[in-house]
């Protein structure tokens, strides 16, 4: 079986995986970092969002093979600095989450947002979170949450 | 950093317990009871657990599947106790039975647990208070309880609850606790934020799907598409040969009415489970004897053939056909409304170890630990004591998992493999095997008299729940769970003349609770009839509802405050609009104002605002969640596609086809609470029954045409 050196949140972990396996899985079952959630399997839903070079996907569709050497990934675990990332702060002042199982997605892509782009405007908030669903309803306060993070920074 | 994982899954071994008050069963009258160390370690934690250590332990017996009841179930205990939440630890019952019911459904955690845990909590306090006071010598009126210490009055002296708690335990529970005045709460009714909300920004949080179990392995439940056939045969080579693969094996899937064939295919990791059963060829067995139904083109039609004949009477006051015959101005309209999937984020799944010694341990995100032990329990036919449950954190539910055939599975699972397994549904399994909300028809009936709305029925048409889950339903009888909704204790509305009927539809098609029940089916109809007959009557619709509610004055409250809020009264400008509703469900009434406007692409949803009467409440900032929530579901189930079947088999199968709220659909919402001393109410559904209904008549008011159908065309 190939072996993947995946550089995860600046450390580099050995996975043993079929070539075809989906990000996803190695991130949660072989390299046991369970904050990115698997949803709908198919980009639908944006639970499994982690950073590929800075960069939202969906691991869900990002097969191990696509991957180049240099590949860096970031999960919800890496974005802390040190503590909780501004976006998160914002999250807990908002209370976002309810059930939170998209939050990781969420909070994923809010980042990626706000590295680009340090002021957006509703438009922009929404055309960055469109991918990402939340069956709880929490898309008002995600939204006002990125207001809020985006004044942190 | 903690280890989350490794404390979820060590047992919790609790030591030097020095008080612990539990609750004797959850009957009408409740009994507190004193748990003694070697119970303890026997078979229960009780509700409180106070270390001679000094550290404080509160046992949550609702599963939190968003709704907040971490936060809210603790605190009813806290606030009586005298400690704060943040010096606290809080663990997730376990199923047995001193917690007494622990299903999270119906709205229920608050309103059931408001008097037995404060009442837990009071006890404790008293019993620590007396303590100190028997240690220092003094009267125990003169000592007062804050913040996890007893104080002295008038001195310095204070004393912690993990240093008296030995004392205190051997004192009988006082059996009436002197419970605070609600004007005195320092944490109920107030906004704390929830202190689990870290652990859910930053993947800490442990659901379902992230069970791990040392020696677990994956399976994917191969499903019949048709819900209910047998299999002819399996060709597995192809399956057998992924890399990771393990096995393929027969198994069943377990509903609470039925049983079906499944086969699950085994595999040493989630990927290699899913591949395996993609290369899977099932030939399945057409049961076509086993549908009723199950096309929904049959159903409805079932139903609407339903709709032409009287119903079962569920209550009657005066003779409401002998008025409608004879009535000048009469109307009459069929609602419907379509089945729906729950569709939460976090699909099915569950983790099961049914051990070499018979013993077997659940990890699963399910609404109610209590029932999944006995059906486990009784499933594996192994006794009760030798199942436990462990609950983790739901990413999200909304009635589907506490339909646990997905546990079933694992089980099943688990025993032929003798292995700890992790079951994991796909989406696709989700929204293609079901359970549904039923769909519903609601045959409304009304007279106008001399512009008074006289006469009024309701007949709900559809499946019964009850019925098809629990087969509790007698033939020839109204389902008392759907027609007590529509009752006119219930709606309030007094009118001279109230009809509830029912007519059962049967499917195959499953069914189950969803986010409100039978109340997001008709309310629907309830609330755009009623504005049928204020049109009738030449009355503005809020008016009209204000006038059948004279002797309603919380219902009539929260129409006026929604009015204040919603500036009611002030007319929009050409190409917008506005509609009402207003519901009670689940001990609590809401309303809703929905503001619409004509767009290029049509009509638009541009505003909500909301206010809830529920009563007292927990926390402020939770009941606008979940309220914010409602708005959400409650959009999409009156705008989005419904599940229908064909060919009987699910036509949907993702959220591409099923869709779901995004969240540039989401309108602005207000949320307004009305602030009372009433007795608690449900937070977690009762927003979300008047949105489809004030949506419908704002599309009315916008287009002057009358839509009776979900979805709408928004």
């Amino acid at each position: 079986m190939p072996v993947f050196n995946l550089n995860i949140n600046n450390k580099v972990y050995k996975i043993t995986a079929e070539a075809d396996m989906p990000l996803v899985w190695a991130i949660r079952d072989l390299a046991n970092l369970k904050g990115t959630k698997f949803g709908c399997g198919m980009a639908q839903c944006g639970a499994c969002t982690v950073h590929l070079d800075g960069q939202p996907i969906r691991s869900c569709q990002m097969p191990l093979s696509a991957l180049s050497k240099k590949a860096k990934i970031t999960t919800i675990e890496g974005i802390a600095e040190p503590t909780l990332h501004a976006v998160q702060k914002a999250w807990i002042e908002e209370q976002v989450p309810q059930c939170g199982y998209c939050q990781s997605g969420q909070i994923m892509s809010a980042v990626a947002l706000l590295k680009t782009n340090k002021n957006p405007n509703d438009e922009e908030i929404l055309a960055a979170m469109e991918g990402n669903l939340c069956r709880c309803g929490t898309y008002q306060r995600i939204n006002q949450a990125i207001k809020n993070a985006s004044k942190m920074l | 950093m903690k280890n989350n994982r490794r404390e979820f899954i060590k047992n919790l071994g609790l030591t030097g317990i020095g008080l612990s008050i539990g609750i004797d069963g959850f009957s009408k009258n409740v009994a507190l009871k004193k748990l003694t160390a070697a119970t303890l370690a026997l078979e229960i934690n009780p509700f409180i657990i106070i270390e001679n250590t000094g550290k404080i332990t509160l046992v949550n017996s609702r599963p939190d599947m968003g709704q907040g009841s971490t936060q809210a179930v603790p605190s009813l205990l806290a606030e009586e106790l005298e400690v704060s939440l943040d010096q606290v630890s809080i663990i997730q019952s376990d199923g047995r039975s001193k917690y007494g019911s622990q299903q999270s459904g119906g709205s229920s955690s608050v309103r059931g647990l408001w008097m037995p845990l404060r009442q837990a909590g009071a006890a404790a306090k008293e019993m620590l208070i007396k303590a100190a006071a028997e240690k220092w010598g003094v009267n125990a009126a003169d000592c007062y309880a804050e913040a996890g210490k007893i104080f002295l009055k008038g001195s310095q002296k204070s004393v912690t609850y993990g240093e008296v708690a030995d004392l205190a335990s051997t004192y009988q529970v006082p059996k009436n606790p002197k419970l605070k005045d609600p004007k005195d709460f320092k944490i109920i009714g107030k906004y704390n934020k929830r202190l689990d909300v870290p652990d859910r920004v930053s993947g800490k949080a442990i659901y379902g799907i992230d069970a791990e179990i040392p020696g677990m392995v994956y399976a994917k439940v191969v499903h019949s598409p048709r819900i209910h056939d047998s299999i002819a045969s399996i060709d597995d080579a192809t399956a057998r040969k992924v890399v990771g693969v393990l096995d393929v094996i027969k198994i069943e899937r377990a509903m609470p009415h039925t049983k079906v064939d499944a086969v699950a295919v085994i595999a040493q990791n989630q990927w290699a489970a899913l591949k395996g059963a993609k290369a899977l060829t099932v030939n399945w067995k057409s049961e076509s004897g086993k549908y009723l139904n199950q096309n929904t083109s049959e159903y409805f039609e079932a139903a609407y053939t339903a709709a032409k004949k009287p119903g079962i009477r569920a209550e009657e006051k005066g003779d409401f056909d002998a008025h409608f015959e004879s009535a000048g101005t009469k109307l009459e309209a069929i609602y419907e409304t379509p089945f729906l999937a729950h569709a939460a984020i976090e699909s099915e799944n569950a983790t099961v170890h049914v051990k070499d010694d018979g013993s077997v341990e659940v990890w699963a995100p399910i609404q109610g630990p209590d029932g999944a032990l006995s059906q486990v329990a009784q499933y594996l036919g192994v006794p009760e004591e030798k199942v436990k449950i462990n609950v983790t954190l739901l990413g999200g539910s909304f009635g589907r998992k506490a339909y646990m055939d997905f546990l079933n599975e694992a089980c099943d699972i688990s025993r032929k493999i003798k292995k700890p397994v992790k079951v994991l549904w796909t989406k696709e399994d989700d929204i293609a095997q079901g359970p549904y909300r039923p769909a519903m028809l609601s045959r409304m009936q009304g007279v106008i008299e001399n512009g008074r709305a006289k006469a009024f029925h309701h007949q709900a048409i559809g499946e019964s729940i009850a019925g098809q889950v629990f087969n509790g339903l007698r033939p020839n009888t109204a389902d008392d769970w759907l027609s007590g909704e529509l009752s006119q204790e219930n709606h309030q509305y007094n009118f001279e003349v109230n009809k509830v009927s029912y007519s059962r539809v049967k499917t195959s098609i499953p069914v189950v609770w969803w986010r409100s029940v039978y109340a997001s089916n008709f309310g629907w109809g309830q609330e755009c009839f009623i504005d049928e007959m204020a049109h009738e009557a030449k009355k503005d619709p809020l008016e009209f509802r204000l006038g059948l509610l004279k002797n309603a004055p919380r219902f009539t409250k929260v129409l006026n405050l929604l009015a204040e809020k919603a500036d009611y009264k002030t007319p929009l400008p050409a190409g917008k609009a506005k509609g009402i509703a207003v519901f009670r469900s689940f001990d609590s009434i809401s309303a809703a104002c929905v503001f619409v406007s004509k767009t290029d692409n049509g009509i638009k949803i541009d505003k909500v605002v909301s206010v809830i009467d529920c009563g007292m409440f927990v926390n402020p900032d939770n009941v606008k969640a979940q309220t914010e929530g409602n708005i959400i579901m409650g959009i999409q189930a009156a705008t989005k596609g419904g599940i229908t079947f064909e060919n009987n088999q699910c036509v949907q199968s993702n959220y591409h086809d099923y869709q779901v709220l995004r969240n540039s659909e989401t309108p602005k919402m207000e949320i307004h609470i009305v602030e009372n001393y009433e007795r608690p109410g449900g937070v977690g559904e009762p927003g979300l029954p008047p949105i489809a209904p004030a949506l419908g008549n704002a599309i009315f008011n916008l287009t002057g045409k009358r839509e009776r159908k979900l979805p709408l065309g928004v």
